[in-house]
Formats: structure tokens, sequence, C-alpha cells
């Protein structure tokens, strides 16, 4: 097979789209964790300030999840096919806290009355936690595995999903996202409202904290698989030892009030988790339960080497192109957020 | 329980129907707010700055939702059509992902300095950004269009495997990307977008100047919309020829739909109105003889291949909704041209602001361009029928294997329940922005002086 520096394409690709969703991660990640924040925000002028931090770059975040979603069908389709034909349910209650979160966001400045604003707030809080939360269920069974048969047919039902070790997951996620969200609302907000973020910033910590330890353990007892590369690969340790190296760091940063440090931590952390996901998994993408035999390998789920080859050179235009419009438009909106006249 | 294949049919029309009410708003006001904002910039010109600006929070309702629904459609290949998504995803997926990279990427960046950098950043760096969102609407539409035209006329591709392990495989990705229905297709639909866009301003102006509010700020409105509008018009009838053109080679069964023709060895007529009867396999109506043969081949007197001529397992089963659709399209296309046509006589005889029941017809022309792109879109798809890639793959064949009727049923009602609460909001709130109006600013005496007294109708 053709390799480029030295990896197979179907490895490149693996890569590309593991890139993608760390992208989404630490993008989309600080705007849904202020969104399961938002209802701790009493006063409306609060309310508002922690929308407009996000307001101009929460859409171009959630567009790594359209590319994510994309580059895996065009590099996978099978996965594609079996992964989201399989979480049916779960993944149509995720379509719809998107569309609720979207609107929520949209329409929420456009009245003045007082239900209508609460009612939008509770709407976006909800949403945003419910996607994080699925989000996190869908990783958490991909880590575990799921009962795939020799046909690559899910045999398992709807409560297959919600097994311990996956809602564990579901909420390290969503202590990770509130971890992230906060420390971002508290870089882009002053006064009363930053006094009050961090406080919140110390106690999210905490819960990420209390959840990484509950998921490594769990995951050193109940899920093996997670962990044979490193038997080959011992050097793929300083990935785990890095990531704990932050959380300790992270800590001291948020107590000392450098929260730009923070924030490029929580990100590190996020990039961190996943890449030993990625490790995990390799070269699986979805793990049988049933039979190690029938998981599905990102050999034989990859499009042609045509068709790899054609896309890695589009996402190698595409990729500084994306970059390049994220940083202008963080750039333009840099520093702490003012309400004005085309505020939400 | 009707079968899983007809659920995911109806649930896949009913969201992408649904998702495209937004985008051709959103691509033809795109356009409309480059040259509104253009005029500003070059005039300096206070009505320029405020139509732009009341169109920008217009532009902001209708992008969200167009955002919210089209993430359903991303994923729903993978939910109901996983079949489907591997046998095409070699090439489909290519299209889907350059769209996201090259296209939402794009979009979605600068749609935040468009929205919110008003104050922040320098005027031509916000034009600038209006210009991208733009031609990222644009570029979006051209990606997608081009996944759906290889759906239509594959090519530059091969097949791999068998029975149901079979999939597409890309040999060629320009002749892929350059099928030879895409560039057709593309110019079509993306006219169509700008007439549906371009139809909401002319509208929306119509409406305050038939209740006499911001009729300065109206009739600035009304010829930015009137312009885009009249040229589209003009070219849709073209490339709408083109794109009956290339059906007429590569789908010789949608286009006997179209036009209700069965017998490969009549003459073909073209029907202004008409009925078919698929049972009897007549078609009735006012029609011009020969019709059809002249735009195929240029002569009144040569058949046409009719519907008969493919097998009937092969052929599209609805053909009465084929034909209707297609003629309702072709029909609406013709309004707009006199319409538009029309306006702009009067506009140069100074006469046009003076015609109330012309304004009258303009506010619910917003309605025409609306259906037209609906209906378009039914003829294309269900004339492609049984295929859904065509000729090579079946619509019954694409199906998830595992999902069952009662999943989709459950997310069917959850999002009829869903896009009825969207649609039911979007019309209020679209409708509070448009009573509000643009915002006024006090005007210096010298600058107020100015404005109006270039724009009094005459
Ligand atoms: C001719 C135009 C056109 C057509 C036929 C479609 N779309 Fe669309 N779509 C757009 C034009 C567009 C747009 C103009 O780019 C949007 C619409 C609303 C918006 O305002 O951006 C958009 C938004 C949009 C988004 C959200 C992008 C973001 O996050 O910024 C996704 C994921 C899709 N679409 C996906 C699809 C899929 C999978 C389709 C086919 C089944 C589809 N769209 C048909
Ligand atoms: C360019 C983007 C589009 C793509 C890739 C696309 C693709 C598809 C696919 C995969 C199906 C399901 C399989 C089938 O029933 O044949 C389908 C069906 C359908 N689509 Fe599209 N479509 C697109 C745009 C649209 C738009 C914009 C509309 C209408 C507004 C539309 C109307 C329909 C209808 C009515 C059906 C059902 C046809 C039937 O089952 O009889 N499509 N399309
Ligand atoms: C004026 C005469 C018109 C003609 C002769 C015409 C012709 C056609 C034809 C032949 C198709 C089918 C192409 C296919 O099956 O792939 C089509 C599709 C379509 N038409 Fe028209 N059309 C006209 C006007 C319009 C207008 C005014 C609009 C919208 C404002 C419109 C919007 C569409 C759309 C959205 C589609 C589906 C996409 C596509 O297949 O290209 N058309 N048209």
């Amino acid at each position: 097979m053709e390799t480029i520096l030295g990896l197979d394409l179907p490895t490149w690709w693996f890569l590309v789209i593991g890139g993608l969703i760390t992208g989404y991660g630490v993008l989309d990640g600080f705007d849904l964790g202020a969104g399961s924040l938002h209802l701790f925000f009493n006063k409306e002028e609060s309310r508002r300030l922690a929308l407009n931090a996000i307001g101009p770059v929460w859409d171009g975040n959630e567009v790594w999840l359209v590319i994510a979603g994309g580059a895996l069908f065009a590099g996978f389709p099978l996965v594609y096919g079996v992964i989201f034909s399989t979480f049916y349910i779960p993944f149509m209650l995720f379509l719809v806290a998107l569309i609720f979160r979207a609107i929520s966001i949209e329409f929420r400045s456009k009245e003045p009355w007082k239900w209508w604003r609460q009612m939008w707030d509770i709407s976006y809080c909800v949403s945003s936690t419910a996607i994080t939360l699925l989000l996190g269920l869908v990783l958490g069974n991909l880590i575990h595995g799921l009962p795939i048969n020799r046909e690559h047919e899910f045999t398992g039902s709807l409560l297959t999903f919600f097994n311990p070790y996956a809602i564990l997951i579901s909420f390290t996620t969503l202590s990770l996202f509130m971890l992230h969200g906060s420390i971002y609302l508290v870089m882009k907000t002053e006064n009363r409202l930053y006094a009050k973020l961090t406080i919140l910033v110390n106690n999210c910590s905490k819960f990420f904290i209390l959840c990484f330890i509950l998921t490594s353990m769990a995951t050193l007892i109940y899920v093996p698989h997670m962990t044979h590369q490193f038997k080959n690969h011992p050097e793929l340790f300083i990935v785990p030892m890095i990531a704990v190296l932050i959380l300790l760091n992270i800590k001291r940063n948020i107590d000392s009030r450098k929260y730009y440090t923070a924030f490029a931590y929580s990100c590190i952390i996020m990039s961190c988790l996943l890449i030993l996901f990625a490790v995990g998994l390799y070269p699986n993408i979805v793990i049988s339960t049933t039979d190690p035999a029938y998981s599905i390998s990102i050999y034989q789920a990859a499009s042609s080497v045509k068709s790899l080859k054609i896309m890695l050179l589009i996402a190698a235009i595409g990729t500084p192109l994306v970059i390049g419009y994220s940083i202008f438009v963080f750039w333009t909106f840099r520093g702490k957020v003012k309400l004005g006249e085309m505020s939400y | 329980m009707p079968s899983v294949e007809i659920l995911s049919r109806i649930q896949f029309a009913f969201t992408i129907a649904f998702h495209y009410i937004y985008p051709p708003l959103s691509i033809g006001l795109g356009v409309c707010l480059v040259i509104m904002e253009g005029l500003y910039l070059k005039t300096g010109r206070q009505v320029y700055k405020e139509i732009t600006k009341f169109w920008i929070k217009i532009f902001a309702l209708i992008f969200g939702i167009g955002v919210a629904t089209g993430i359903v459609m991303e994923f729903e290949f993978g939910t109901n059509w996983a079949t489907y998504s591997h046998y095409v995803g070699d090439i489909f997926g290519s299209a889907l992902a350059a769209e996201g990279i090259f296209a939402f990427a794009m979009e979605s960046a600068f749609l935040g300095v468009l929205l919110f950098g008003w104050d922040r950043v320098h005027k031509a760096v916000h034009y600038f950004s209006t210009i991208m969102v733009a031609l990222g609407s644009i570029f979006s539409a051209l990606w997608i269009v081009i996944a759906n035209s290889w759906q239509q006329t594959p090519a530059g591709y091969k097949i791999e495997g068998h029975d149901l392990g079979a999939r597409a495989v890309v040999t060629d990705f320009w002749a892929m990307v350059n099928n030879p229905s895409s560039a057709d297709r593309f110019a079509h639909v993306i006219i169509g977008a700008f007439l549906a866009g371009s139809f909401m301003v002319m509208s929306v102006a119509a409406w305050y100047i038939l209740k006499r509010r911001f009729e300065q700020h109206a009739q600035a409105m009304f010829k930015v919309g009137l312009s885009v509008a009249v040229i589209a018009a003009l070219l849709q009838l073209f490339t709408g020829h083109r794109s009956a053109h290339y059906v007429s080679k590569y789908q010789p069964a949608k286009l006997a739909a179209m036009e209700g023709h069965y017998d490969s060895l009549a003459v073909a007529d073209m029907y202004l109105v008409g009925w078919v009867n698929n049972k009897t396999q007549t078609t009735t109506g006012i029609k011009i003889p020969g019709g059809l043969s002249f735009l195929t081949h240029g002569s009144f007197s040569t058949p046409v291949e009719g519907l008969r001529a493919t097998p009937e397992k092969d052929r599209p089963g609805a053909v009465n909704f084929v034909f209707q659709t297609y003629h309702i399209m072709i029909s609406i296309g013709m309004i707009l041209i006199g319409l538009t046509l029309l306006a702009v006589f009067l506009l140069w005889k100074k006469k046009l602001f003076n015609q109330r029941w012309l304004m009258v017809i303009f506010a619910w022309a917003v309605l025409l361009p609306q259906i037209a792109n609906q209906v378009g879109w039914y003829a294309a798809e269900v004339g492609r029928q049984p295929w859904v890639v065509y000729k090579l793959l079946r619509t019954s064949d694409a199906l998830s294997k595992k999902v069952t009727a009662d999943q989709v049923v459950f997310s069917l009602v959850l999002f009829t329940l869903v896009y009825m609460l969207l649609f039911a909001l979007f019309l209020y709130l679209l409708n509070r922005k448009i009573q509000h109006g643009p915002d006024i600013q006090e005007h210096d005496n010298d600058q107020y002086y100015k404005d109006n007294l270039t724009d009094i109708p005459a």
C-alpha cells in the first residue's frame, strides 16, 4: 500500500478525522460549556454578556462538526453508515438539540419579554448540556465497543448504549466542556460577572478532576483494549503523563488567575484525551464486543486510494484556510465583550 | 405500518424540502447585501447604510435556521441511507467534505464579522466579510449540487465489488465533479436562489410602499432587488432550457414523464397545462403540437423517446406528479420574466411606485420563486425514481439495514413537530422585523435634504 512519510493513507485519514474532532472539541467545547453554565448567571445583563462572548464564533466552531462528519463520510463511508444508523435514536435527539441550541441563541434577544428570554435561556442551557452528554455517550460506547456481528450490523438495543461506562464518559465530557467554557468566559468578561465566574471556574475544575480520576480507573479496569498499544509502544505513556501534569497545573493557574494559560492547558488536555482514545482504537474504528474479529478496521472501511489522496490534498489546501479564518475572527473579537447595537 | 423505505423517503423529502426554504433566501439576500453595502461605500449615503443593516438582521434570522436544518441533512445520509452512504461515499463524501472545508467554514467564520463587526472593523473589512459570506453560500451550493448531479448523471467512476457490498469508486475526479449535468444544474439552482432573495427584498419594499412607510428606503431596496431579479429571471429561462436539454440526453425517461409522453414513435407535444393518466397512459391539456420534439431535436416532426421505452420497473411511477411540478415551475418562470420586465419598464417611465396594484402583486410575489424552487426539485428528484443513483442503485436498496420502521416514525414525528414550531417562530420573528423596519438615525440636514431630493417618485 502507498505511504506518505511512512504512514499509509487510511492512517493519514484517521489522523485527519482525529484532528477535526479535536478541533471541534477545543472550539465548540467552550461554547457548549458556556451554554451548560448559562443558568448560573442570574442577571439579564450577565446572560447577555455570556451569550455575546460566544456570539460571533459559535457558528464557526460548529462547522468543525460538519467538516468532521463530511470527512468521516468521505474517508470511511462504511463506518459513517454503521455508526450513524446504529446510534439512530441518540443521533436524532442530538440533531434536535443542535436545532434548539441554534435557535435559542438566535431568538432570545428578539423580544424583551421576561418569559420569552427565560424560556430561551432554559432551552439554550438544556440543549447545550444534552448535546455534550450525547456526544460523550457516543464516545463512551465507541471506546467501550459495541455488539456488532459479522455483517457489521448492530445487534443490541437502545438500552445497550446506557452502560455505566458510557454514562461516566458522558459526564466526564460535560465536566471538561464546563471547565473549558468557564475559563473562556472568565477571559472574556469583567467586573461582577468576572467575579462570579472565578468561583465557577474553581468548582468546574474540581468536578473535572473528580471525573478524570474515575474515568482513568474505570478505563484501566473495564476497557483493557484501550491500553493494548502501550505494551508495544511504551513511549506513548508520555501522553497520559502530559495530561496528568497539565491537570495539576490547570488548578494552579486558575488559583493564580492566569486564565489564558489555563485555557491553553484545557485545550491540551482535551487533545491528550482524544489522542489516547485514538491510540486505543487504532487500527480499528468500531470495536466489536461480540468478537474482536468483527471489529471494523480503517483498512476495511477506507475509501479508495485515489479518493483518499484527492481528499488529503483538499484537506491540505483547506485546513490552513479554515485556521486562517478562525484566527481572523478571534482576533477581530479579541478582548472583553461589550454590549452594542448589533449584540444579541 | 408503512415500510421503512417509504418512511425514510418521506423523512428525507420533508427535511430537505424544509431546509431548502432557507438556502435560496440566504444566497439571494447575500447578493443583495453585497450590492447594498457596495452602494453605501460608493455613495456614502445614509439610506444604503440603513437598509444594509436592516437586511443583515433578516439575513441572520434566515441563515440561522438554514444552518440548523442543514446539519440534519448532513447526518441523515448515514442514519437512514447507510447502504447508499457506503455505495457513494468514495464520491459523494469527497464533495461533502469539500463543501464543509471550502464553503461552510468560510460562510460561518465571516458571518460573525458580518453580524457583529459593524462597529469593530474598518468599513472595507466589513464589506470584505459580506462578500465572503455571500461567496461561501454560493460555493456550498456548488458542492452540494455537484454531489446531487453525480446521482443524476454518474461519471468518472467504476464499480468495485458486487451485490450489497458493491460501491462506486472515483477514477477521474474532474470527470466526477464536472459530470454531464453539474454545470447546468448549478447555474439553474443558483439563479433560482437569486430570484428567491431578490423577490424577498422587493416584497418587503412593496409592502412598505403600500403602507407608506420608509418610502425612501423602500424605493432604494426595491431597485436593488429589481436589478438582480430582472437579470436572473431572463437567465433562468436560458439555464432551464439547458437543463431540459441535458435531461433529454441523459435521462429520457424523466423528460418523458415531465411532458407525459408515452409513445416513442410519436411526435412529442409540449403542454402549457395538462393532466396525465398513468393508467390509460394518456395526457390531455393545452399543448403546442410537436413542441418537445422541436426543443429536443430542432424539428417539429421527429419522434422523441417515450416512457414506454423504459420497462415499468425502471421508470418513475408518479408521472402526473412530475408533470405538474415541472409545469408549475415553468409557468412561474414565465410570470417572473413578465413581472420584472414590466417593473423595469415602469421604473424607466418613473411610474413604478405609484402602481398600487403592482405593489400588491410584488408584496405576494415572494412566494413564486420559493414555490418554483421547491417544485423544481420535486420534479428532478421524483423524476429520477426508482433510482437513487441513476441506473446504478435503486432507492429501495439504499436503506440502512438495521433501522426499523418505529425508529423512523419516531424521528419523523419529532422532526415534524420541531419544524412546525420552527416555522411558526420564523414567520413570527420575520414579521416582527419587517414591521419594525430599518432603524433610521437622525440625519444631518444636508445629507437628509440630498437623500430626499434624489428619490422622490415622479
Ligand atoms: C442550493 C443550495 C443548497 C442545497 C441544495 C442544500 N444546501 Fe445546505 N446549506 C446551503 C445551501 C444548500 C447554504 C446556503 O450554504 C446554507 C443554508 C442556510 C444557510 O443559510 O447556509 C446551508 C447550510 C447547511 C449546513 C450547515 C452549515 C453550517 O454549519 O454553516 C449543512 C450541514 C448543510 N447545509 C448540508 C446540506 C446537505 C447535506 C444537503 C443535501 C442533502 C443540503 N445542505 C442542501
Ligand atoms: C443537492 C442536494 C440534494 C441531495 C444530495 C439530494 C439527495 C437525495 C437523496 C439521497 C434522496 C433519498 C433517496 C430517494 O428517495 O431517492 C432524495 C430524495 C428526495 N429529494 Fe433530494 N437531494 C437534494 C436536494 C433536494 C432539494 C433541495 C429538494 C426539495 C426542495 C429535494 C427533494 C427531494 C424529494 C421530494 C425526494 C423524495 C423523492 C422520492 O422519494 O420520491 N432534494 N434526494
Ligand atoms: C423558465 C423556465 C424554466 C425551465 C425551462 C426550467 C427547466 C428545468 C428542468 C428541465 C429541470 C430538471 C433538471 C433535472 O431534472 O435535473 C429544472 C429543475 C429545477 N428548476 Fe427549473 N426551469 C425553469 C424555471 C425555473 C425557475 C423560475 C426556478 C426558481 C426560481 C427554477 C428552479 C429549479 C430548481 C431548484 C430545480 C431543481 C434542481 C435541478 O435539477 O437543477 N426553475 N428546471
